[in-house]
């Protein structure tokens, strides 16, 4: 998504490009909020029947409808909505016969954490296992570390989430699978979330790794590394000084889809921990046809996978100037 | 000065040496020409001389000023610091995210130490002199910011700035357009006189090596054919392929613009 709200120019350029993602950001967010609108109200029809059951007639089926607004145009809902939706009015579940708001937010911090959580494992482990990696090439554990790397790729999180709740939660009785305690028990909180993250986090860690090792070791092909080597530096300094930074934004990028990653891996794992987030409800909606409850869940989690996106274009902003200004100068395809 | 003997260098995936036993010396002062076409091996023996091949098999001595050239750990002491490197495109050889003024003066913060203040003010003096405009809006540029020729300057007072003995230019024009390659040309046989900087230049190019070197030597398929004086080589080659070489400089003569060879 590419607009063009303020003409970088010199001086506050840098501030110029910021506006632009932050633009791009709240379009995008307006485009899904409306798609998840506009997919729900395809079917929302039937929720005023859906609440009738069998035995109830048009005519109370069309005066539900009215009570419940649906007899408005599409886009006169979706303004009052989206109206809603800043001003913490969602409207009410159908299920729970409770503000969608209220019903929400607990879980939302849920989810936040344990999506924060897991993504900070991610970066952190990445990071210096991405660096081995790459260091390992071409060398005698190079076989078996591929191997292993594979091996953690390809484990889905639900499995590991079982393994992991059965060693750590039954065996060793660190967490008790299934028994949330609650965030107002930080501690316990957080070792339950912990291994909830863990088990998102290893597969996505494996590829994050091979990814940064292969930038890694494409960079190091680089004329600049030839260059740096001609001065006298040693190659780790110039791995240190150069390269890493080199290598950063591609992988900030990745970081940023792999939010989205670890939302979807969420709402299973979420399941298999018992950890009552927004993934949970989500399925638990979904099968009682508890549309306000639905789209709230999903416009909150495509909000949250929007700006994780945007953030990294920033941090690569930072990291690269070109890509600050690439926009405005060429109109080129740096977005 | 510079003096390599016998030097041999294979690759592993290669049958051949990519050099078979060159020997020549760079006498103080000089500008040494070493021409050839691709695959000759002269960029080759310029990247022993600089202690930048990796992973193949190399025999022979290099010595710089009666010294054999170290190897590890303190060939990293010679490096930037009695040799410095220009490379062929300035913009690949430099790194993207780092300021231009750091990167010129990156050789004075591994081998000396000067304070901050003191390299930026070093930095600043090497860019005006080579003739870069706007030094201090240079030192906090980045390299797309600036032009090609530009951008080679700023390599070229990267190389110089701490007085090496040696300056290796594999090369240094050919990526740049026609007219800022004869300004670079023009720079750097100014800091040959001035500094008496010396100078092994690289190039496939003769015409480029007549109009800078003192003395030439040719190479082909890994080893020197002809050496001696660039105008006496020049006018009077003795192996036929130099012959083949200064044939095929394209001449105004001949109704070709010269740009259409550069």
């Amino acid at each position: 998504m590419r607009i063009h709200l303020i003409k970088a120019r010199e001086g506050g350029r840098a501030g110029g490009y910021v506006l632009r993602r932050l633009g791009a950001l709240l379009v995008t967010m307006l485009a899904v909020s409306f798609l998840a609108f506009g997919a729900f109200s395809a079917i929302s029809g039937s929720a005023a029947s859906l609440r009738l059951g069998t035995q109830g007639t048009s005519e109370q089926a069309a005066a539900l409808e009215a009570e419940m607004g649906l007899d408005r145009p599409l886009l006169a809902r979706y303004g009052s909505w989206l109206l809603g939706f800043f001003t913490g009015d969602l409207g009410t579940s159908l299920s729970y016969r409770q503000g969608v708001g209220e019903l929400l937010a607990g879980k939302a911090a849920v989810t936040l954490a344990l999506s924060g959580l897991s993504f900070a494992l991610i970066a952190a482990l990445s990071l210096p296992l991405g660096l081995l990696s790459a260091r390992l090439e071409g060398g005698p554990l190079d076989g078996l570390h591929t191997a292993f790397n594979q091996f953690c790729m390809a484990v889905p999180p639900f499995f590991t989430g079982i393994l992991l709740s059965y060693v750590f939660g039954i065996a060793l009785k660190l967490f008790t699978p299934g028994a949330f305690p609650g965030l107002d028990h930080p501690r316990q909180a957080a070792r339950h979330l912990f291994f909830a993250a863990l088990s998102i986090a290893i597969p996505r860690t494996a590829m994050t790794v091979r990814m940064l090792r292969g930038v890694i070791t494409s960079e190091l092909r680089r004329d600049y590394v030839r260059t740096a080597l001609s001065r006298g530096q040693g190659r780790g300094a110039v791995l240190r000084r150069h390269v890493l930074r080199n290598a950063l934004p591609p992988v900030v990028s990745f970081l940023a889809q792999t939010m989205a990653e670890i939302v979807a891996g969420g709402i299973v794992v979420e399941q298999v921990f018992g950890i009552p987030g927004l993934g949970r409800m989500l399925v638990a909606s979904i099968g009682n046809r508890d549309y306000p409850v639905v789209q709230a869940i999903v416009v909150m989690l495509a909000f949250w996978v929007a700006l994780a996106g945007t953030a990294a274009d920033l941090v690569n902003a930072r990291i690269d100037p070109r890509l600050r200004f690439s926009q405005a100068e060429t109109g080129g395809p740096a977005a | 000065m510079l003096s390599v003997r016998n030097l041999h260098v294979q690759f592993p995936t290669r049958d051949r040496e990519a050099v078979r036993g060159v020997s020549f010396e760079v006498e103080d002062g000089e500008i040494l020409g070493l021409v050839g076409e691709s695959g000759s091996g002269k960029t080759v023996t310029a990247m022993s001389v600089a202690g930048l091949l990796d992973g193949c098999r190399r025999s022979g001595e290099i010595f710089l000023d009666g010294a054999a050239l170290p190897t590890g750990r303190e060939l990293r002491s010679v490096q930037g610091r009695d040799i410095g490197v220009v490379f062929q495109d300035p913009l690949s050889s430099m790194d993207p995210l780092m300021r231009v003024g750091e990167q010129v003066e990156e050789v004075l913060r591994l081998h000396t130490n000067l304070k901050r203040r003191e390299r930026r003010r070093r930095c600043l003096e090497a860019m005006a002199a080579v003739e870069l405009p706007d030094p201090e809006r240079v030192y906090r540029a980045w390299p797309h910011e600036l032009s090609g020729g530009m951008r080679q300057r700023a390599m070229i007072a990267a190389a110089v700035i701490i007085r090496p003995r040696l300056l290796l230019l594999d090369e240094p024009t050919t990526a740049l357009d026609v007219t800022v390659q004869a300004q670079i040309l023009e720079l750097l046989r100014r800091l040959n006189r001035e500094e008496g900087l010396t100078m092994l230049f690289i190039s496939h190019d003769l015409r480029l090596v007549r109009k800078l070197c003192n003395r030439v030597a040719v190479m082909k398929e890994g080893e020197i054919v002809e050496f001696g004086d660039t105008e006496a080589v020049y006018r009077q080659p003795r192996h036929p392929y130099t012959r083949r070489l200064i044939d095929a400089i394209p001449r105004r003569r001949e109704g070709m613009r010269q740009e259409d060879s550069a």
